[in-house]
């Protein structure tokens, strides 16, 4: 393809070159497994004790509270699942989460409903934040756990972690929190945010796919979720995945040491978007509120018009965007975040979602304006939506 | 994911607009995608379509779709319409990914809505033709894991 424009990095990220070189002496000279005795293996060993640390200080946690696993998915199933099985009989079976979550966590929900697990979503206001006032009224003595996660996938929104927290503290209630937009985008502290248990996920800042991690804090004991050998301190089985760890914590490290840096480049290409599509695109609005919204993230629905029709048209002019229809994604409800801030489905279902990286320039914004305002007035004269709200306007 | 007919189509949708003052006009929805489209027909007295015009608000399959089946429909006779089915307009897109079947089928029954807004209005019986529905979305089952 001649000209592309990659705006889709809540989806996944390119791995950076820093990142690839780091991992690339993993597969070919350190394959030793950590576990075996020889020094040829101990290396490796080493360099994930150090990978681990290096995580660990981005978010003022301790090394040995940073467990890797397979992803984003695979870290919120365990802290959910486990989690449930640790109090599931000793304390209850409630658990709080929001309207808003990513599938990892909602069909791990609608699976621990199935075994008997209730389950309460929180609404959100229209910016997409969580109602304190409603989690609150939500508790219950039998509630073991509150997960709501940092920022929203889709829209952006960053969640009041630190009062959540505090707010599932002061019940004696376990607080998980899906980061896996967040972590190595925005600053994270665990202690400041009360955070009991963290998902986070490497493909997402720059790091390579298939390797994450979940944060539990010193004390939490929930139980292991691949049962096998003794690694992850017993509590992730499988010979860990040596290049994708050192790949994640490379990764971590650049996006902390970049990170104000970046975030400026960011707001400031995402404010110029936000602000050319509104003011230049009749019945256009901005999803999710303007501040509290991570630096890269930008949603967009355009009445009358459908977000895979708009897709495939900024494919044609090199243009990777996702949508808040998912009617490209194999499934053909709206999105559940767009009609959870209250959008009617045929709004939610005409969405854009444009995602930066450090790597997007101001040119490429500007081009992206200016596809979209051309395919948006393109599909509008062929719908019979803006057909009839035109016939209307000319009535009145 | 989808051929290169639909994509044709799609990038260059034969007979988007309106006729004004049509002989037959039908709109039809799928509530479950969201997805709508409108038909527009021009039946001269021998009962040729001579004309079909369509707009959509839908994806890439619902626009390529109503294209097609425009083409398909031009000329004909009514009955020769009726026999415009979801299938035919399919085979001739070169197929369509399962999920985007009812696609298909929301351009069937707009050419019937149209026909029956044309019977209506001239207070004419179309043989073989019922009341379309405006909603088509079919309760589809998921499969759980
Ligand atoms: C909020 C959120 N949680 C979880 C995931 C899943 O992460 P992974 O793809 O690493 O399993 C994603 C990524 O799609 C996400 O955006
Ligand atoms: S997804 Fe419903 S018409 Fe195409």
């Amino acid at each position: 393809m001649s000209k592309m424009v990659y705006l889709d990095n809540a989806a996944t990220t390119k791995t950076s070159a820093e990142v690839v070189e780091a991992m690339l002496p993993y597969f070919t000279e350190y394959y030793g497994n950590p576990s075996s005795l020889y020094g040829f293996a101990s290396h490796n060993k080493d360099a994930i004790s150090k990978a681990r640390k290096t995580i660990a200080d981005t978010i003022g946690a301790k090394e040995k509270e940073i467990y890797f696993t397979a992803g984003g998915s695979a870290s919120d199933n365990w802290a959910l699942k486990a989690t449930a099985d640790l109090l599931g009989e000793k304390k209850g079976k409630h658990i709080i989460t929001s309207k808003i979550e990513h599938h990892a966590i909602m069909h791990t929900c609608d699976y621990l409903a199935k075994k008997g697990y209730e389950i309460t979503y929180i609404d959100v206001d229209e910016n997409g934040v969580i109602k304190l006032d409603e989690l609150k009224e939500a508790i219950r003595p039998d509630t073991i756990l509150i997960s709501v996660m940092f920022a929203n996938n889709e829209i952006g929104t960053i969640q009041p972690i630190k009062e959540i927290g505090a707010i599932a503290h002061e019940h004696g209630i376990l607080f998980h929190t899906d980061a896996v937009q967040a972590y190595s985008h925005i600053p994270i502290n665990v202690d400041e945010y009360n955070i009991d248990m963290m998902s986070a996920s490497g493909h997402k800042f720059y790091g390579p796919k298939g390797i994450g991690f979940l944060y539990i804090r010193t004390g939490v004991k929930i139980g292991s979720f691949v049962h096998g050998g003794a690694q992850e301190r017993k509590r992730r089985a499988g010979t860990e995945n040596v290049p994708g760890i050192i790949g994640i914590a490379k990764a971590a490290q650049i996006a902390h040491e970049h990170m104000s840096e970046w975030n400026d480049k960011e707001i400031a290409m995402r404010d110029h978007l936000i602000d050319r599509i509104l003011d230049e695109i009749p019945y256009s609005r901005l999803n999710g509120g303007r501040d509290n919204r991570l630096p890269n993230n930008a949603n967009f629905s355009f009445q009358f018009v459908e977000g895979e029709s708009m897709l495939i048209m900024l494919d044609m002019k090199g243009i990777c965007a996702s949508s808040g229809s998912a009617c490209a994604s194999g499934s053909l409800d709206p999105s559940h975040v767009l009609l959870g801030i209250g959008l009617p489905h045929e709004i939610a279902h005409g969405s854009v979602r444009l995602t930066l990286s450090d790597e997007t320039t101001m040119e490429d914004i500007d081009y992206t304006v200016d596809a979209l305002k051309e395919i948006v007035a393109q599909l509008r004269s062929m719908s019979p939506l803006y057909e009839d709200f035109v016939k209307k306007q000319n009535n009145k | 994911m989808y051929s290169e007919k639909v994509m044709d189509h799609f990038q260059n949708p034969r007979n988007v607009g309106e006729i004004e003052n049509a002989s037959g006009v039908g709109t039809v929805g799928n509530a479950k995608c969201g997805d709508i489209m409108r038909m527009y027909l021009d039946i001269d007295d021998n009962g040729i379509i001579q004309d079909c015009k369509f707009k959509t608000f839908g994806c890439g399959a619902a626009v390529a779709t109503s294209s097609m089946a425009t083409e398909l429909v031009k000329g004909k006779t009514i009955q020769q319409a009726l026999e415009v089915t979801n299938k035919a307009v399919m085979e001739a897109l070169d197929g369509l990914p399962p999920i985007k079947i009812h696609c298909s089928l929301l351009a069937e029954e707009a050419i019937h809505a149209a026909l029956w807004d044309y019977a209506e209005k001239n207070g004419i019986k179309i043989e073989g033709l019922s009341k379309p529905k405006s909603d088509i979305s079919e309760d589809e089952e998921e499969e759980e894991y």
